[in-house]
């Protein structure tokens, strides 16, 4: 059945249609005479409002539009893994071998290569009953992925056949008997964006997804399965934090979404990961990364359609019992993208005018993250964190993308214009961001790292917030109204700042900081406060406890490589030397 | 050929409703021919059955219901190109105004091009050495970036940005170089001093000007940065040049996409901007630059005036969001005298990281512009400090670093408009104003790295430094 619809107006990124009955909402269609790539968004009588996600200059009335009555899928299979996309799914890299330098309109290509061989290795025999979500078999993807191969959701029933083999993704791998007959299963699925995919339940999350960042991790953590939103203005470090995230986080898969950003950030990270090394496992981080890119100067309908695209893809692998984290940069050009559709519509705008609809969508997006058991009957487990960034106009978080944001995540790491003039990065405000997974990494560190893990880091903050509250007074009433305990105080809190919480994302052996390394430093931070504070009750000078040669060293401390703890040892032992000095230097 | 329409509906600001139009296309471009005999462009906003909503580049003025014939032309907007183009001046309408001869196109093409696929880009890294040591030193620019100037009334951008074209170049290469400059609603005066300087220099003669000033049609604002980027693209990518491109000023052009958004009657996003001015500037300043395999590069600086020197203001917001980094203005450098007044703290190049650094600039490059970034932000927080306490209140280190911040304005940032400063030069001013802290202030930077470079201040300091 070919439906004949006809254009009847265009207007930027929107054209609508006639007669395309049979047509039902979110289904995709293709637009004109250059076949472009829509999705039906609305449907008033008979006109189909299109929201078209290739440019539309050159488009008029009465050109012809032809629905494909399915709704817009993204392809699930081997192959993923290393790809990078566009908002609606088309491989970037095979178009620019195809087309050139430039994306052009009308470009149909299938997302996943269905010429590239597979091996696959069976889990499952003829003659198994098997459901949906179950694991049959798996494909290497790539060094560090193994590709599992799962029962369709909707599938049940008995395997009849099932080989081991080289094939496409598109060759029979397996056959079902179902109750409806022989079902054949290939590699391939596909999956509509906008509806979840199934879990059979969710989980409370209960493991901290280990980022390096010290001031992350240390103070504001996010577990495997949790939901992070990173707001702050231009140039405050909201990109350097997901792409230092994408390197460094200790999950099995990275989904990393440009969703209306820069073209050369997406370039940074297609240049980087094949080189970088995952920490853990020593293989290139591309070899675990997918990356959808939708950048500025791409049609906006297909931004709206990206973050779909890139979560749909995340749940796929979480669904295989991988940790997955999803990078979302920034959800605030998704939320304009949506704005600018509605506009179009001529809805009923709510603030700012953004649709009515932003929080419930912001809400439902975030909701697809989570700590879960598969769907399948072998109860993996699999874990979804999702990270968004969030760009407030001038900066200023009483808008609605930020405040719709706010409800549903639960670590909030609020950049700092301030900070970030300063070069204090992360640009982290450490007074105003929270997590409320602390408690939950808390018990897990305890545990795993260092039994006093909370309560150092408790301290620590305690020493930060203090710190506020002196500075103030500075302000108010200058520093000579300070006590020398005071003083130490601010001394020490400058040695958390920047010794501590600055991190430099650019330096080989700054970059990353294992919850290890991390507890170490904080250790010698805290001894050096214990044993000043303990100096100045025997009346020694603050301006020789803050001079030790010592102090050069804790400054470098971050530099301290990830296989070489024993220098903590070493640097401890010199600064309670030098201390120490200081006392018997004053007693004798 | 083609069709002629005198049905004219509505004229509303720049737009014209018309009616009862057939086979017209989204984007297409259309001709109106006036009573008078004047011809005037426009493009297709909006089209709904056979009603056409046009924007008239030159404006509406003059234009009636009646008497007005109208004609699509069947295609979008197009600059016809050629290698000849170089050393040329156009309007804001793409016609030639220097009283040469017009330019015989080897190809015409669609001004609003189309995006580079992510794939085909090559990261910037190539360092381009302004001579400028506040720009690279501490915000290096390289080959490729768009990296604006945030700058208000009255404060010398144009200066700054005729001596980023007369200096630029890269250490490493000499390759072929050209300026494109477009100016949008800018005074007679300013786009002057730039045709002046570029003749002065003899830049002229690789240089492609787009002239549109204050009392010329606004709505023409829209297309001209389109077209010096089209141009751009052209020469970078077909003739294998290094293209600058300088758009002044981004405000003015803000201003017209403004004025259309209103005609259309548009819910309006913050302070009456229309809500896909983030979507429009990225089309913009997205065109900036290197493709794999290509020879050139397109490096924009885009300046805009901050209304009341805010940067929170939906342009220079937007406009942050989307390049590179910004290099900042400063009212009260500039009160102080000090030439380029570039607000370092602000400021920032996103792309510097892999643009310097040993076999780059210097081993030493990173380290140094990180001390000098904290140790300038401490000395102004005392500075604060000193306004509200008095000098008593400091402690002697305090007082190192005011002074530090004092110097790093006088000697490091303070440069002569006609001083073209190696980027070696630039790192050891960075140096010799760090000796004047202790070394044991210097926590940025590697241990080696003091060793090698560190010396005490003991000249005496600069005059008026009190
Ligand atoms: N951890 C870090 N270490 C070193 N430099 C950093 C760090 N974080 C941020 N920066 C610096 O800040 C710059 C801006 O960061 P980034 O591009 O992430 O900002 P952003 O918040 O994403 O801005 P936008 O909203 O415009 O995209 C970087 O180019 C880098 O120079
Ligand atoms: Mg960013």
């Amino acid at each position: 059945m070919s439906a004949n619809g006809t254009i009847i107006k265009v207007s930027g990124p929107l054209v609508v249609s006639k007669g395309l009955s049979g047509t039902c909402i979110y289904d995709m269609v293709r637009v004109g005479h250059y076949k472009l790539f829509g999705e039906v968004v609305e449907i008033r009588g008979d006109e189909y409002f299109i929201q078209v996600y290739e440019e539309t200059e050159g488009l008029g009335p009465g050109e012809p539009v032809v629905s494909t009555y399915n709704a817009f899928c993204v392809e699930l299979g081997p192959g993923l893994i290393g790809s990078i996309f566009d908002g609606v799914q088309r491989p970037l890299d095979a178009i620019n071998r195809l087309h050139g330098d430039y994306i052009v309109r009308g470009i149909e290509h299938p997302p996943l290569d269905r010429t590239r061989k597979w091996h696959f290795y069976p889990l499952k025999n003829i003659g198994d009953e098997v459901f949906g979500g179950d694991v049959i078999g798996y494909v290497k993807e790539s060094r560090l992925v193994k590709h599992k191969i799962m029962i369709p959701t909707d599938t049940k029933g008995r395997l009849s056949m099932i080989k081991e083999k080289d094939g496409t993704i598109e060759d029979v791998i397996a056959q079902v008997d179902t109750a409806n007959g022989t079902k054949e299963l290939t590699m391939l699925q596909k999956w509509p964006v906008r509806s979840f995919r199934r879990v059979k339940q969710k989980l409370k999350s209960t493991a901290p997804l280990v980022t390096g960042q010290r001031i992350i991790d240390t103070f504001f953590p996010i577990t495997k399965g949790g939901v992070a939103c990173i707001p702050g203005p231009f140039g405050s470090g909201k990109t350097v934090i997901q792409h230092q995230l994408s390197r460094w986080v200790d999950a099995d898969i990275i989904v990393y979404v440009g969703c209306g950003e820069r073209g050369n950030e997406m370039t940074e990270v297609l240049v980087d990961f094949p080189v970088l090394k995952d920490p853990k496992t020593g293989e290139p981080l591309m070899e675990r990364t997918v990356l959808i890119a939708n950048t500025s100067n791409m049609p906006v309908a297909a931004r709206e359609a990206s973050v779909y695209t890139g979560i749909t893809i995340a749940e796929y692998y979480r669904d295989m019992g991988y940790n997955v984290a999803l990078m979302a940069d920034s959800t605030s050009r998704w939320g304009e993208a949506m704005r600018e559709m509605s506009s179009r519509l001529e809805e009923m705008p709510g603030e700012e005018g953004f649709p009515t609809y932003l929080g419930s969508r912001l809400a439902s997006f975030y909701e697809r993250s989570g700590n879960v058991i598969c769907f399948g009957s072998d109860d993996r487990q699999g874990s979804l964190s999702v990270i968004g960034a969030v760009s407030p106009p001038g900066g200023d978080l009483s808008e609605p993308v930020t405040q719709n944001t706010l409800r549903v995540v639960k670590a909030f790491w609020s950049l700092d214009d301030r900070l970030a003039s300063q070069r204090q990065f992360p640009a982290i405000n450490w007074l105003t961001s929270y997590s409320l997974y602390q408690d939950v990494v808390d018990e897990y560190t305890n545990i795993y790292i260092h039994k006093n893990w909370k309560m150092y880091r408790m301290k620590t903050m305690e020493i930060l917030h203090k710190e506020a509250e002196l500075e103030e007074l500075v302000r108010l009433v200058g520093i000579d109204s300070l006590s020398t305990k005071d003083r130490l105080l601010m001394e020490v809190a400058r040695m958390i700042r920047e010794d501590y919480l600055y991190q430099n994302a650019y330096d080989l052996r700054d970059t990353y900081t294992s919850l290890k390394k991390q507890f170490l430093m904080l250790s010698v931070i805290l001894k050096y406060y214990d044993k000043a504070n303990e100096l100045l009750q025997f009346n020694i000078e603050l301006s020789k406890i803050i001079s030790i040669p010592s102090m050069s060293n804790i400054a470098q401390m971050r530099f301290i490589p990830e296989d070489n703890f024993d220098e903590f040892d070493r640097l401890e032992a010199k600064m309670l030397q030098e201390l120490e000095a200081l006392s018997k230097n004053k007693t004798s | 050929m083609f069709k002629e329409y005198l049905n004219i509906q509505d004229i509303i600001g720049p737009l014209i409703l018309l009616q009862d139009v057939e086979g017209v296309a989204y984007g297409e471009l259309a001709e109106i021919k006036l009573a008078s005999g004047e011809v005037r462009r426009g493009r297709v906003l909006e089209i709904a059955d056979h009603r056409a909503l046009v924007q008239v580049f030159e404006g509406t003025r003059g234009i009636s219901k009646e008497d007005v014939k109208i004609k699509f032309l069947g295609k979008g907007m197009e600059i016809g190109v050629s290698s000849d183009i170089i050393g040329r001046i156009f309007n804001g309408a793409g016609e030639v105004i220097d009283g040469g001869p017009p330019i015989i196109p080897s190809k015409y093409l669609n001004i609003n091009g189309s995006p580079i696929n992510p794939c085909a880009r090559d990261y910037p890294k190539e360092f381009i050495q302004t001579g400028i040591s506040s720009i690279d030193g501490m915000n290096a620019l390289v080959r490729g970036q768009k990296l604006p100037i945030f700058s208000g009334a009255g404060l010398p951008h144009a200066k700054i940005a005729a001596q980023i074209a007369r200096q630029s170049k890269v250490i490493q290469f000499q390759e072929k170089f050209a300026v494109i400059f477009a100016a949008m609603g800018v005074t007679f005066e300013e786009a002057d001093y730039f045709i002046t300087d570029f003749k002065r220099t003899g830049a002229i003669e690789r240089a492609v000007l787009f002239i549109n000033l204050a009392d010329d049609p606004t709505i023409e604002r829209i297309a001209i940065p389109r077209m010096a980027l089209t141009v751009a693209e052209y020469l970078a990518y077909e003739q294998d040049m290094h293209i600058l491109v300088i758009l002044t000023d981004m405000t003015n052009y803000c201003e017209a996409l403004r004025e259309i958004s209103a005609a259309r009657k548009e819910v309006p996003g913050r302070r009456g901007y229309p809500g896909y001015l983030y979507t429009d500037l990225a089309t913009i300043y997205e065109r900036a630059g290197r493709i794999k395999g290509k020879n050139g590069s397109i490096t924009q600086i885009p300046i805009l005036t901050m209304p009341e020197d805010d940067k929170t203001h939906p342009i220079p917001d937007l406009t942050g969001y989307i390049t590179e980094g910004q290099l900042i203005l400063s009212r009260s450098l500039h009160s102080k005298g000090i030439y380029p007044p570039i607000d370092v703290l602000p400021s920032l190049s996103r792309l510097k990281d892999k643009g310097i650094g040993k076999e780059k600039t210097r081993e030493d490059h990173a380290d140094v512009l990180n001390q000098l970034y904290a140790a300038y932000a401490r000395g102004n927080y005392v500075k604060e400090l000193v306004v509200v306490l008095g000098e008593s209140a400091l402690t002697p280190l305090d007082m190192q670093y005011m002074k530090f911040s004092e110097l790093f304005e006088k000697v490091f940032v303070s440069q002569d408009e006609e001083e073209n400063r190696a980027i070696e030069e630039t790192i050891n001013i960075g140096w010799k104003i760090l000796g004047y802290l202790p070394k044991t202030e210097l926590k940025r930077i590697k241990q080696e790295y003091i060793e090698r470079y560190y010396k005490p201040w003991n000249n005496s300091l600069p005059e008026n430094t009190d």
